[in-house]
């Protein structure tokens, strides 16, 4: 969190994309996981996702997805919902009720 | 240029996590696919609504771009300002660093679009300035406690047209704006989804790519005011496609272009079926508004199809 006192002058934000800092994990009911060998690496979780919270690998030739960012996941399910490998039953993700 | 996922990984993604959006909104996603087109080098400017709350809380932004928050109905003449002051200090070259070229996009949502902005709206269209306007439709104003808008279609559940014993929802249909803003005779207009992410991508670069204004309507399930599961916004972004209630379209320079033509288009009561602000239509008795609600999407879509064809002569 951002105290009050760290505010620049004027309220500006220096620091653009600040929010990361924000987490909003903590939402969570439902928690997708991630399961890597169903993963075709089609990317449509990582274009759908509202919050930015696929973690991709692009140094290489190819895109991967590597994992969730949990610290902003809201666990909505879209990725697991549009995950293509879940109309043939093998999800790469799999909504579970997250235990606290 | 074909757009594909792999080459949009490559582009920064502009649009942060760690926003205050619902769990479950693709308006926070269309933001995130726009500017993934949009890059680095481009001003936003938010009218107030969803998109401006979530992503602006302040000490914090979301936004990895310049960003200028306005009131509910300038969002359009804050861009267009700041355009016109973009041009003015390139030609007295006191540009602070040299740029051949910015985007300017104004985000707004359907009721800082339809209703609040349009003013303001029309007039950044008639000025001519080379901006993009996009309005993320989700048919009410869904920031403030769902309200009706002119935006929102026959039929639907809202706080202010709510159904009841004596009213079943909104009695009117929905505005066409999008047609309005092709009467501005400006180079581009186009209807997108957010499901259809090339479809957007490519009408994104060709919005920013051409000479003048440019307007996007964007049709953005909410998870909120429709009443449906977090996970199936980006379906029933879809199922609105598939069931011709929002038509993927594009009119450049006055030609209209059907990106998609359902060859088998669904019944609109199944997509309506699975929003709980539709759920009073399908007891008895309101039958007829279903039938209302079909036989104006048929209608919508003949329109649609005749605009086409006499474009193509």
């Amino acid at each position: 969190m951002i105290n009050t006192k760290d505010l620049h002058e004027g309220g500006i934000i220096r620091d653009p994309g600040n929010a990361t800092t924000y987490k909003t994990g903590d939402w969570r009911t439902f928690v997708p996981q991630f399961i890597e060998e169903n993963c075709i690496q089609c990317m449509f979780c990582w274009i759908y996702c509202p919050d930015t919270a696929i973690e991709l690998d692009t140094s290489g030739d190819k895109p991967k997805v590597t994992g969730i960012i949990m610290d902003h996941c809201k666990g909505c399910g879209i990725c697991a919902h549009e995950c293509p490998p879940a109309k043939k039953g093998k999800s790469a993700l799999v909504m579970v009720r997250e235990e606290k | 240029m074909a757009v594909n996922l792999k080459k949009l990984t490559q582009n920064e993604d502009l649009l942060a996590g760690g926003h205050r959006a619902c769990a479950g909104c693709t308006g926070s996603n269309i933001l995130r696919q726009i500017m993934l087109t949009a890059g680095p080098d481009t001003v936003v400017g938010g009218a107030t609504g969803c998109m401006e709350v979530v992503t602006t809380i302040f000490p914090y932004t979301a936004w990895k771009t310049s960003f200028i928050h306005s009131a509910f109905e300038n969002s359009a003449a804050t861009v267009s300002g700041v355009e016109a002051a973009f041009r003015s200090l390139k030609k007295h070259g006191d540009l602070p660093v040299e740029r051949e070229k910015m985007n300017f996009i104004a985000f707004g949502g359907d009721g800082g679009t339809y209703d609040i902005g349009l003013q303001s709206l029309s007039g950044a269209m008639e000025r001519g300035h080379n901006m993009l306007y996009v309005c993320y439709d989700n048919e009410a104003y869904m920031n403030t406690g769902i309200q009706r808008s002119s935006a929102t279609p026959l039929g639907a559940h809202t706080s202010t047209a709510p159904a009841g014993s004596v009213k079943q929802g909104k009695e009117q249909h929905r505005k066409d704006l999008t047609k309005i803003m092709v009467a501005h005779n400006i180079p581009y207009v186009a209807q997108t989804t957010p499901f259809h992410w090339k479809d957007l991508a490519t009408k994104v670069e060709k919005a920013l790519s051409c000479d003048g204004p440019a307007f996007l309507n964007i049709l953005m399930p909410c998870t909120v005011g429709w009443h449906f599961d977090t996970a199936i916004g980006i379906e029933l972004s879809k199922e609105a496609v598939e069931c011709n209630f929002w038509p993927l379209f594009e009119v450049e320079n006055g030609i209209y272009k059907i990106n998609q033509k359902p060859k088998d288009p669904s019944p609109v009561a199944d997509w309506m079926q699975k929003q709980g602000r539709f759920k009073h239509l399908f007891k008895p008795g309101n039958e007829h508004i279903l039938e209302a609600s079909q036989k104006w999407v048929d209608e919508e879509w003949q329109k649609l199809l005749k605009l086409e064809a006499s474009g193509a002569e």
